[in-house]
């Protein structure tokens, strides 16, 4: 590969070398889905808050135009195709937070005609500003997987930009995909995040076995004569895509704990965010699809579709041929990270890249959990230097302060301790109940802080009050001195009295 | 139409690895050892070996039951042959058959499921078990054969001499243990500098070999050959054994430098009594020694330092088992510790 920069690499501790099985979804091109009658847009599809409806039942809307604003933390959501609103409704219970925000039914119409676009921008030339509120208004937010408001997470200066297409969890090839069918986009949106971010140095990293992609962009990039993005090949090792491993393999770097990224001077971006960003730039679109990977033993044809956001699970399976005989877990997201979703019936958003159907036989088993033995795979294993044993000892003895401590908020949650251990302790999600049960802890002594902050103002406040008393009590026993106060008050009353009755008609 | 799924925490991969496996690795790394010993000493340790794992297995059984406690994962995760594997090799190949179990008792019973069982035990169970006999019954622990080649006209007992011996405890003819029963290298080296011999006239003592004892030299390389194979197998860390070795040998280097007549040369040291069988199989056992990195080279050097201190000052030959069980109670506290950094963690000022 000529065009991957000589870059030195660096190595992140631990991860595990796992079985990739993506040529599934990768044997064809991005395929488009077809809308389904109903789209059920959730007003949650990033991190922060939902957004809040700007339409009403009855409305016709063309597809690009928005229906929901941001509210604080968050992004707009717009029409993913023309049609009539027909219901704005809340949660759908029992699955991941984002379907439990309220959503928008929008039925599509039959005849679709062309989508709502802003005018395009001069990305190179025209006012930054500009360009930044352009990303905002076109909903933009991290396609990776965390869904962080794209136009927030631009807005500090960084001196180098790193483009993750190290799409390290199995199955999963949506970014894949779009590396090797759009790779100008992610190049010219890498280059168009650059120049908002003021970035000297473009990294766009790509795992080693994805070779059509980096094929794909070695040859965008030297169309585009981008000199200023350097194409790395990074080693193929789950989770190479996590952001704090991708930044100490590029740079040598770590992010401070409890730090992010830009501490230092570094912002990482999916690619499919760049693209994304581009085509809102240049076109004027706003983001209302994008590409989901379906696949698993479960599924009849795997492949990747183009997906408007709000179209259900069941739709999409139904494209890809439905459901086979081994279909046993259905997943959103990857098998080291993804939900277990108890039904198909759940609409897809912005964040969502993958719709994985695995077979009994890929699963782990259940009920067969051994004691922890300390032998310290777990630790070896774990991209975040943790020492799981120690911490699942914390969590067993409810020792809160030490997993705190010994970093249980550190946890990427990446899965590899599960993977390694040999007593097959599900360590992962004892972290996950420990993370909770921390911030419910946090949250109870806040209240009980709180409580006892109002508690010692109001007394102190009785306290005042009382010794105030005290003190104009005791001015006024000094003034009243002889009875001749009392009798000359007493006959001021009584002739006010008198007065008073005698204005009386 | 709607289809439902069950549903599972993430990660949902199977995972290939076990406690069955890690324990069968390490019992397969034991065979060269075990070899060895029946090339040397007789058949007698496989004897001690089948019977230390029945009664191993029947004392897990009997508590796994009274702790109401699923026998079949526990009976085959093949941690308590191991036990009794490590402690059948620390016996005279022909001690008598109550020892396995009065050792097997202390172990499993005592050692293991008093604590909670597997996972759980703050000591080693082997160690537990052969301390306890060697305080109880020091004579029968004194029984070593002569290494072969080293009595010729005699040889090494066979196998129906061999299981008569342990069933019965009285040897069969011609063999006497009062003739017989050997000073192992070590007692002899603290008994003879004792005296005030040399190092260089102690060890013209046909006992000994090249480095160690005669035979012993031999078995300890045997092991070490296993605790490679678990190296290479990522069963066992690097750090324990390194810093056991390690540390005994730099100890000794100095000692041996001023005054070789009085200090045994240091590999001497490395390939007696039973250093190497702790360094590569019990001071690696996971549970009960450190789990940290630099925890598991504190460990490990603490195992090597005390074994010399034992060996000595103290009132036993070899002090390997000692020095294990007490770095077992510290283990806990240097876990502690040890924490290494987490990513992205300052180093402290």
């Amino acid at each position: 590969m000529s065009a991957t920069a000589a870059l030195r690499l660096h190595r992140f501790h631990g991860g595990l070398s796992l079985e990739r099985n993506k040529s599934q979804a990768t044997a064809s091109t991005i395929q488009p889905c077809p809308l389904p009658e109903v789209l059920r847009v959730p007003l949650l599809q990033h991190a922060g808050n939902a957004a809040m409806a700007c339409v009403d039942v009855g409305d016709r809307v063309r597809c690009g135009q928005r229906i929901a604003i941001a509210t604080g933390l968050g992004a707009d959501v717009h029409a993913p195709a023309d049609g009539t609103i027909i219901a704005i409704v809340a949660a759908i219970p029992d699955v991941p937070d984002h379907a439990q925000a309220p959503h928008v039914h929008l039925r599509c119409a039959s005849e679709q005609g062309p989508p709502i676009r802003q005018p395009s921008l001069d990305p190179w030339n025209e006012d930054v500003a500009v360009l930044h509120a352009r990303i905002r208004d076109a909903g933009l937010v991290g396609l990776g997987g965390a869904g962080f408001p794209t136009a927030e997470k631009i807005s500090p200066r960084c001196d180098v930009l790193i483009l993750n297409g190290a799409e390290c969890e199995p199955y999963i090839a949506c970014d894949d995909a779009l590396l090797r069918e759009r790779a100008n986009e992610v190049v010219l949106g890498g280059r168009l995040l650059a120049r908002l971010i003021g970035a000297q140095s473009i990294l766009l990293a790509i795992e080693d076995a994805m070779p059509a992609a980096l094929a794909a962009c070695a040859a965008a990039i030297s169309e585009i004569a981008a000199n200023d993005i350097a194409l790395v090949a990074v080693p193929t090792i789950y989770p190479e895509g996590g952001e704090r491993q991708l930044i100490e393999v590029l740079t040598g770097k770590q992010v401070p704990r409890g730090g992010l990224p830009r501490d230092i001077g570094v912002l990482v971006q999916n690619v499919a965010t760049a693209a994304a960003a581009w085509r809102a730039v240049s076109l004027g679109e706003m983001l209302t699809t994008r590409i989901v990977t379906v696949t698993g033993r479960g599924v009849a044809r795997p492949g990747n579709f183009e997906v408007a956001f709000g179209t259900p699970i069941s739709h999409l399976i139904a494209q890809a041929g439905g459901y086979t005989d081994l279909a046993a877990r259905l997943l959103l997201g990857g098998p080291m990270m993804g939900n277990a979703l108890p039904h198909d019936d759940i609409p897809l958003g912005k964040i969502d890249n993958c719709v994985l159907v695995l077979g009994s036989e890929d699963l782990r088993e259940t009920g067969i959990e051994m004691p922890c033995i300390r032998c310290g795979d777990c630790a070896d294993v774990c991209p975040a230097k943790l020492q799981p044993q120690q911490l699942l000892w914390h969590a067993r003895s409810g020792d809160i302060d030490r997993s705190a401590s010994d970093g249980v908020f550190d946890c990427i949650e990446c899965g590899c301790c599960d993977l390694a251990c040999p007593s097959q302790i599900l360590l992962t999600q004892h972290f996950r109940e420990t993370k909770t049960a921390i911030r419910i802890h946090q949250r109870r002594d806040a209240i009980a802080v709180a409580a006892g902050e109002r508690h010692a103002r109001r007394a102190q406040r009785l306290q005042r009050e009382s010794d105030e008393k005290a003190l104009r009590d005791a001015e006024r026993a000094k003034t009243i001195t002889s009875t001749d106060a009392v009798t000359a008050a007493l006959e001021r009353a009584k002739a006010r009295r008198q007065q008073a009755r005698d204005e009386q008609p | 139409m709607t289809k439902t799924f069950d549903v599972g925490a993430a990660p949902h991969l199977a995972n290939q690895r076990s406690v069955t496996r890690v324990m069968g690795l390490v019992l397969l790394a034991l065979v060269p050892g075990v070899f060895a010993t029946v090339v040397f000493f007789g058949p007698g340790v496989i004897f001690q070996i089948v019977l230390a794992a029945a009664f191993a297995l029947g004392f897990e059984a009997m508590m796994l039951k009274l702790r109401r406690r699923p026998l079949r994962p526990f009976l085959t995760d093949l941690s308590a042959p191991l036990t009794a594997v490590l402690f059948a090799l620390c016996l005279p190949s022909l001690a008598p058959w109550w020892l396995a179990a009065i050792g097997m008792f202390a172990a499993i019973v005592i050692g293991k499921h008093l604590y909670g069982g597997l996972g759980y035990n703050l000591f080693n169970p082997a160690m537990v078990g052969y301390v306890v006999v060697l305080i109880c019954f020091p004579r029968e622990l004194t029984h070593w054969l002569p290494p072969a080649g080293l009595e010729s006209q005699l040889g090494t007992p066979g196998f129906l001499d061999s299981a008569a011996a342990i069933i019965t405890g009285h040897l069969p003819a011609p063999w006497n243990w009062d003739a017989l029963a050997q000073a192992t290298p070590l007692d002899t080296v603290r008994e003879l500098s004792n005296r005030g011999e040399t190092m260089a006239e102690i060890r013209g003592n046909p006992l000994f070999g090249d480095f160690g004892g005669r035979g012993w030299e031999w078995i300890a390389n045997f092991y070490a050959l296993g605790g490679l194979f678990l190296f290479w197998k990522k069963i066992i860390p690097w750090q324990t054994p390194v810093a056991t070795l390690g540390s005994v040998v730099l100890v000794t280097v100095p000692f041996w430098l001023y005054d070789g007549d009085i200090n045994p040369f240091p590999l001497q040291h490395v390939f007696s009594g039973a250093l190497v069988l702790a360094a590569f199989f019990i001071v690696t056992d996971p549970v009960s020694g450190c789990t940290t990195p630099r925890g598991r080279l504190i460990f490990g050097a603490g195992v090597g330092l005390l074994t010399l201190s034992i060996r000595r000052w103290g009132a036993y030959p070899d002090g390997v088992a000692f020095a294990v069980l007490l770095m077992n109670c510290a283990a806990p506290w240097i876990d502690l510790h040890t924490r290494p950094r987490i990513y992205g963690e300052m180093p402290p000022p």
